[in-house]
């Protein structure tokens, strides 16, 4: 379970994030939603520690983040970042077996213990035959499956990922995120897609500039009424086939 | 598609050959194996060239008897023995040194920056060395080392330059790879500017050629000494360290939020590194002058080998830069007899295009 309580952070003097409490609750998977701008980026970089709150404390399984080091952080959390690999030529297991990196001492290797943990990471996000292209090579949605091997590779008890769906196609959006809710392990996403959030999201935490605007059971945020004032745009929710879907028409 | 297929072997256990790893570790270490005969054998052969050409039987024997005291009986002439052991040997050893550190601080740099265009003296420390220098021959600063002089004043130049490199580059305890990049050019050109004034101001004919010999680079002052035994031992430190340090070299070539959400602090590793690699640049510089292209080509030549992966590429470009260095220098030396070409001209003439041919290749692979 990660805990936030309070939070507060500002680049400069603009506040980014201001006075957020969240709880993400484990086993379930949070979705953090909110227009541009709106700090759901900056709220994931707080939970796991890449940014400081100037006010306010996080805390993973009870335990104060600011007390942990790198390495038990990376213990608890793994993370899913927007950084594509720039012009690595590593392979693609060579990228999972990083994710053994918390674990081991400093200054030793990889064991056939931790082979084995990337192999069932890279068969559970089914990019097993991938194991030995080069990384540079794959597709958008290819790697998001290894880099969501590589944190299942951790081992950690939470998986954050931040908007694990941009640029993808229609069909690798559900994908990536059908494989993310199947996981035991918590989640906390950060989502753009709103439809995507009703339908992979079991909570949601709605922010608007920096604030809270709504956070419960994904039925509760996504209505209408708030997603209208908090987006400037009309909204209005179907039920379809058991789904809430949103459907947008601008303002006049 | 290939999802089926994985599902019906979920049951499975885990085939860790399945991730293709053991292939790359044999070759890697054949790799490894292989140069470093190579490197044993030209050593042998660059001791062996030169104005009096000694056969490499000759050379092993003078060694052996030097080292070992095996043979006892000396079999060879007395100046033979001097040029095997007095010249040529110590100046081979720094030849392998200058050669595996230049590679190996290269192959840090490049993923500290991320930048494939990253060499080691991309962070000024070798214009600071060659200020040093100049102001030690031009002025004679440093003189009260006597014969250690030059080293030294090149020595502190260059630990000014990257300690002033460093100041600018942290600000509010980071050192993000931007700045880095930008601190270290300018800090770069300014001592440049320097060097090139000190050598005006002179106004000694004789000074300025020894300062462009040393903008060119040298293994000339190579000799048995404290110098010597310092440069084999922080270059053997500089490639164990990056070695082991290998896997969060991986991670931070990636990215900074990757190297932290892997559980490595970015800007603490950037540090150790930097200081690291500023003590060893330093060090090769004073022996050595700036000797350019081999910190830039080899890591890459070393990653075309065996793989992106540091605890790898690493002690492949160290053996790689260490042979690329005796033959560049045994070029040097022979190929204007009796002149002695500066070592820089042969690694940047035979670098150049190399780097061009690799910059085809990169285009093709990625595309």
């Amino acid at each position: 379970m990660i805990e936030a309580q309070g939070l507060h952070f500002a680049y400069g003097k603009t506040p980014v994030v201001d006075d957020v409490s969240i709880t993400a609750r484990t086993g379930r998977v949070l979705g953090l939603i909110g227009p541009n701008g709106s700090g759901k980026t900056t709220l994931l970089r707080l939970l796991y520690g890449s940014l400081r709150p100037s006010a306010g404390a996080v805390s993973v399984d009870g335990r104060p983040l600011e007390r942990l080091t790198a390495r038990e952080t990376a213990q608890h959390l793994a993370v899913v970042v927007q950084e594509n690999g720039g012009e690595t030529t590593m392979t693609v297991a060579e990228m999972v077996l990083l994710g053994r990196g918390p674990h081991l001492g400093n200054f030793s290797r990889t064991s056939t213990h931790d082979e084995e943990i990337a192999w069932t990471a890279l068969q559970r996000v089914g990019a097993l035959h991938l194991a030995s292209r080069s990384f540079a090579g794959l597709s958008g949605g290819e790697k998001q499956r290894v880099l969501i091997a590589r944190a299942l590779t951790q081992q950690a008890s939470h998986l954050l990922l931040d908007e694990p769906t941009n640029h993808l196609d229609i069909r690798y959006q559900h994908e990536i995120l059908a494989l993310v809710a199947e996981l035991e392990t918590s989640v906390v996403v950060v989502l753009h897609d709103l439809n995507l959030a009703a339908r992979y999201c079991d909570d949601l935490v709605l922010l608007e500039n920096g604030r809270l605007a709504g956070a419960g059971d994904a039925d509760e945020v996504i209505d209408s009424d708030l997603i209208e004032r908090v987006y400037g745009i009309g909204v209005e929710r179907i039920e379809h086939r058991g789904q809430n879907h949103l459907i947008f028409s601008p303002r006049r | 598609m290939a999802g089926e297929l994985v599902d019906e072997r979920r049951s499975l256990q885990p085939v860790v050959s399945d991730l293709g790893l053991g292939g790359q570790r044999r070759r890697a270490w054949s790799w490894i194996i292989g140069l470093g005969a190579l490197l044993a054998l030209g050593v042998l052969l660059g001791v062996g060239v030169g104005a009096v050409a000694i056969g490499p039987g000759t050379v092993m024997r003078i060694i052996g008897h030097h080292l070992v005291g095996m043979p006892g009986e000396m079999t060879w002439s007395r100046p033979q023995d001097a040029i095997v052991w007095q010249v040529r040997l110590p100046r081979v050893i720094l030849g392998a040194c200058v050669g595996a550190g230049l590679a190996v601080c290269g192959a840090a740099l490049q993923a500290m920056v991320r930048n494939l265009l990253a060499d080691p003296y991309l962070l000024g420390i070798n214009s600071g060395a060659s200020s040093g220098a100049a102001a030690a021959i031009l002025f004679g600063v440093g003189a009260g080392f006597g014969e250690n002089a030059l080293p030294f004043s090149a020595f502190l130049g260059a630990l000014a330059a990257g300690f002033l490199v460093f100041l600018i580059a942290r600000s509010g305890g980071r050192v993000t790879s931007v700045r880095l990049l930008l601190a270290g050019v300018a800090v770069g050109y300014a001592l440049y500017a320097l060097t090139s004034f000190l050598i005006f101001a002179s106004d000694s004919a004789e000074g300025s050629r020894s300062v462009m010999f040393w903008l060119l680079g040298s293994l000339g002052l190579a000799r048995w000494g404290t110098s010597i035994s310092v440069v084999v031992a922080v270059v053997v430190l500089t490639v164990g360290l990056v070695t082991l340090w290998g896997r969060r070299l991986d991670a931070l070539a990636i990215g900074d939020e990757t190297a932290h959400t892997l559980g490595i602090s970015p800007d603490r590793f950037r540090t150790r590194l930097l200081v690291l690699v500023s003590l060893c640049i330093g060090v090769l510089v004073a022996a050595s002058g700036s000797i350019g292209f081999v910190g830039l080509v080899v890591p890459h030549l070393a990653r075309r080998l065996v793989g992106a992966t540091h605890s790898r590429a690493v002690p492949v470009a160290a053996l790689l830069g260490a042979i690329f260095l005796i033959a560049a220098d045994a070029i040097a030396r022979t190929l204007l007899q009796p002149q002695e070409l500066p070592i820089g001209i042969i690694t940047s003439l035979v670098g150049a295009p190399f780097l061009l041919v690799l910059i085809r290749r990169l285009h093709a692979t990625s595309a």
